[in-house]
């Protein structure tokens, strides 16, 4: 008949696109600051630039509550198995933001002590670039991020996509039977 | 207290405050449709400039990649072409390479060259979904035929935006010495000309330019003088 390929119908699709369209409109941010982008990231929540007009002005200091981690300033080495670990407690869907030079690549922190990238740690989603970003360039990041969800995958995506992949703690039982999107 | 909040009973006090603030000023600027004006000598993402005839500013010199305390610039000079020279000078840039994810915008490159060649704009909205993109070579980096900067589809430009695109060099003097603010001492832009000096640091009276009045000269030519070395007219602005 032709329609065994047909991965979504009409309503499916409409679904699909509804799920999307909620998870861009109210991503809630995990609260972690590390350093002086912390600033820029209060910054942008304050009346000047009003991340609630993105439905993102909640900042939970829970992880659970939490849908987008905006790592924010340079990780440190002690600090980077608390990141895995507030990311590894936040809910499926979840995404993050490495927000600023030193939380992207260790900036001019080339030492010893500073993770060159998160991504080393967790997958990021959306890199700003900046010293600090300031919050035009932290919500233009948003906004790839919330047009990377619309348009992405609705399910988990894939480790091929930018980002190390690596998930801590997670059987290699389990790995087999996750669905490959 | 005032005579208003001692008619409103005790508890309700505190809503004196909040029903007074929707009657005020309203502070948001809508991001994604309007940008903020950025100040004076914003540091933003760089370009590579030209010379007036085309040519490429940059020597390949790699004073920039030794200054930067990010380490983020990889540049590599080669001996300029006989018969198709890239620069009016010995060598050229043959590769530029500035990692953006590692870029603090210190503008201590912008301070070091000694041409002129790397400035920075005042584009500061982008940001990468992958890290490759991040890097920016010198097809990216360097000033299009009109010396218009490229327009990336990761980046937000809005128009206007390209007319800032040297700022810092043109409100503090190259030579380092105070007393030669505000003059002209660097050599004409492809498309823009020789660039009217900003009001210095250290001038007493401190204003600067405003960014509305900072026209480009391909705007006041519109375009048919371009590229001829044009007497340096700067609007009038009280005594100098």
């Amino acid at each position: 008949m032709g329609l065994e390929n047909l991965q979504h119908n009409f309503l499916t699709g409409t679904l699909e696109g509804m799920v999307k369209w909620a998870r861009a409109s109210s991503s809630w941010g995990a609260n972690f600051g590390l350093a002086c982008c912390a600033i820029e990231m209060m910054a942008s929540g304050a009346a000047n630039f009003d991340l609630a007009r993105f439905g993102m002005e909640v900042f939970r200091a829970s992880p659970r509550q939490a849908d987008v981690m905006i790592v924010a300033g340079r990780v440190s080495q002690k600090m980077a198995p608390v990141l895995r670990q507030v990311y590894d407690q936040m809910v499926e869907p979840k995404w993050v933001i490495s927000m600023g030079v030193c939380a992207s690549t260790g900036g001019m922190f080339n030492n010893y002590a500073i993770v060159q990238g998160v991504d080393q740690i967790v997958p990021v989603d959306v890199y700003a670039p900046g010293c600090p970003p300031g919050p035009e360039t932290l919500i233009h990041s948003i906004l790839t991020l919330h047009q990377k969800i619309r348009t992405g995958e609705i399910t988990r995506r894939s480790s091929a996509e930018p980002g190390a992949g690596v998930h801590l703690g997670e059987p290699d039982s389990r790995r087999a039977l996750r669905v490959k999107v | 207290m005032s005579g208003l909040s001692n008619l409103v009973p005790r508890q309700l006090r505190g809503f004196v405050v909040t029903g007074k603030l929707p009657f005020k000023p309203k502070v948001t600027v809508q991001y994604p449709e309007e940008k903020r004006p950025k100040p004076e000598r914003f540091h933003g993402r760089h370009v590579l400039n030209r010379y007036e005839d085309g040519m490429e500013k940059c020597i390949g010199c790699e004073l920039c990649a030794g200054v930067c305390p990010a380490k983020c610039i990889y540049v590599r000079g080669a001996d300029n072409p006989p018969d198709r020279p890239v620069s009016p000078g010995e060598r050229y840039g043959f590769v530029y390479e500035i990692n953006f994810l590692r870029c603090i915008h210190c503008d201590m490159c912008v301070e070091a060259c000694p041409t002129e060649a790397i400035t920075e704009s005042k584009l500061f909205e982008f940001s990468f979904a992958s890290r490759s993109d991040a890097i920016y070579t010198k097809a990216e980096l360097l000033v299009d035929d009109d010396g218009l900067p490229q327009q990336l589809p990761w980046e937000d430009w809005k128009p206007g935006d390209d007319r800032n695109t040297s700022g810092w060099v043109r409100a503090t003097s190259p030579a380092g010495d105070a007393s030669s603010e505000g003059r002209a001492m660097w050599s004409g832009e492809l498309g823009y000309g020789v660039r009217r000096p900003q009001r210095g640091q250290s001038d007493p009276s401190g204003a600067d330019y405003p960014a509305d009045t900072d026209i480009s000269l391909r705007e006041t030519l519109s375009g048919a003088l371009r590229g001829i070395g044009v007497d340096d007219k700067r609007p009038d602005r009280g005594e100098d």
